[in-house]
């Protein structure tokens, strides 16, 4: 066997440098483009006075937003509370009775929830007067309140629901096995648990309450998109729209990039 | 019996105008989801590449999808897409092109849809082992073939309980679509309470057939889902 028949040993070919592909070029293209486009429009169209007007209003939208969702974000954990322990308990109507709650809600669109309350429960309002209700439902804000807290408590009882079966049977075996009541368990060893696991969900639902909310301006709440859509039919100007879309992305970029900062802080002592 | 007459089909019951608001709003959500599900992977596909440019594209796209509400979506498409279409109409001479309001659905609720869904394919993806890639690559399959027969049968079963609750929300999302003027389900119940003076009537069905579609689409996920894991042990 001659030496001819071996391989001379090579270095391997230098790593191609990565270029970006025509794909990649293509779509953040048509980004520029999109990006160029508005920026070109809003020099373009500039208007001072639409600034001037419109400015405060868009703040003030934004605290209705803002507002609207926090409160019907308390008053749907609140009511999710007992929805989540129906779900987990034995008795069946309890169950049952949960599940077509979540069921109804989560089933169904909330345009149409909210429909049903602010137009359908006018129908009722003899009723309503009777039992000294009909102020709250007179209002599009309160409709809106009711609404989406009943939306969210459905919602909300599922997070509960997993976050606290997430926890493992042993926790409950432990405590118990300290001497502990069954209520001591739940809000000093299993509730601090849940949490922490419900805490991505709980704070996906906020996102997701504050893009379902603009829906609150068909039925004539002055939020951020009322306040934009009223902008947009007297200025006919489609800026209003652009900054309206701005002001959406930052909160939920921000409440996003706080999750992630709250889940570190508290996870902090489960890093290894 | 009042109301029955009211929901009842012909001249005096405002079922057959329902019904047809069915028809739409099936056929909306039916009409995206193609559309959704392969940009929805194109994108997942972009996020893993190792362009750098085109994942960032992706990721811009995610955000911007994700986090716009979807009525807003709706309106910017609706909008400005058609101011846009009618300056360069105006500009080129071309005649006038305008989106209908079905049109403008399908464009937002796809890009809402593709947005969300790549997130699931990318956590999809990543729930296949490497070996499933090198183990085709050993038999001398190529990239697209290891796609289609080893990575993409995989892929459905992982994904689709995500994918099956984007559906749930395409669907729910569709109603959005009558604020612009599309006569689905809640577009013609809006017309029969306000024309009757029955609006509780009329908001209770449409929440009723909503439910009653909901009910059919678990049932038919379901289904899919025990199709896809017919190849797996029996448990």
């Amino acid at each position: 066997m001659s030496d001819a028949s071996f391989i001379e040993a090579k270095a391997p070919p230098p790593i191609a440098k990565k270029r970006p592909g025509l794909g990649g070029l293509i779509f953040a293209g048509v980004w520029a483009l999109i990006a160029i486009g508005l920026a070109a429009y809003i020099v373009g169209n500039w208007n001072p006075a639409l600034l001037d007007t419109y400015a405060l209003p868009y703040l003030e939208g934004l605290g209705v937003t803002v507002g609207l969702v926090l409160s019907s974000f308390v008053c749907g954990a609140v009511l999710s509370l007992p929805v989540a322990l129906g779900r987990m308990s034995h008795n069946p109507l309890a169950r049952g009775l949960a599940f077509v709650f979540v069921y109804f809600f989560r089933g169904t669109p909330l345009i149409a929830q909210i429909f049903l309350v602010y137009y359908g429960f006018g129908q009722f309002r003899d009723f309503f007067d009777t039992i000294g209700l009909w102020w709250f439902f007179r209002e599009a804000w309160s409709c809106a309140l009711f609404s989406l807290s009943l939306n969210t408590a459905a919602y909300q009882a599922e997070i509960l629901r997993g976050a606290i079966q997430s926890v493992p049977r042993g926790q409950w075996e432990g405590g118990t096995s300290l001497g502990l009541s069954k209520a001591v368990i739940f809000r000093k060893i299993v509730l601090p648990q849940a949490m922490i696991v419900a805490l991505r969900p709980y704070a996906n639902e906020i996102i997701l309450m504050i893009k379902a909310s603009a829906i609150v301006a068909i039925i004539t709440v002055y939020d951020l998109f009322g306040i934009t859509r009223q902008a947009y039919s007297r200025t006919f100007d489609f800026q209003t729209y652009v900054w309206a879309a701005l002001l959406y992305l930052a909160i939920v970029e921000a409440l996003r990039n706080l999750t992630n900062l709250a889940e570190k802080r508290l996870t902090r002592h489960l890093v290894r | 019996m009042e109301s029955l007459t009211l929901l009842g089909f012909g001249p005096t019951g405002w079922g057959d105008e329902i019904a047809w608001g069915v028809v739409v709003t099936a056929s909306l959500a039916l009409a995206t989801l193609p559309i959704g599900l392969v940009f929805g992977f194109l994108l997942a596909l972009a996020k893993q590449t190792e362009d750098k440019l085109l994942k960032l594209s992706a990721d811009i796209y995610t955000t911007i999808f994700r986090g716009l509400p979807e009525l807003l979506t709706l309106f910017i498409v609706y909008f400005g897409v058609n101011n846009a279409l009618q300056s360069f109409s105006r500009a080129t001479g071309l005649p006038d092109i305008a989106l209908s309001s079905f049109v403008s659905g399908m464009v937002a609720l796809g890009f809402v849809f593709s947005a969300f869904a790549s997130e699931v394919f990318l956590s999809a993806f990543r729930a296949i082992p490497r070996g499933q890639y090198e183990g085709s690559s050993a038999l001398g399959l190529s990239r697209y073939q290891t796609m289609i027969l080893v990575v993409l049968p995989q892929l459905i079963r992982i994904a689709l309980p995500g994918l099956g609750n984007l559906w749930m929300n395409l669907l729910k999302d569709t109603a959005l679509v009558s604020v612009i003027g599309l006569t689905d389900i809640l577009r013609q119940s809006q017309i029969a309470a306000r024309v009757t003076r029955e609006p509780f009537l009329f908001f209770g069905t449409a929440i009723v057939i909503y439910l009653v579609l909901t009910l059919l689409s678990s049932v038919a996920i379901g289904g899919i889902d025990r199709w896809t894991k017919r190849g797996e042990m029996a448990k």
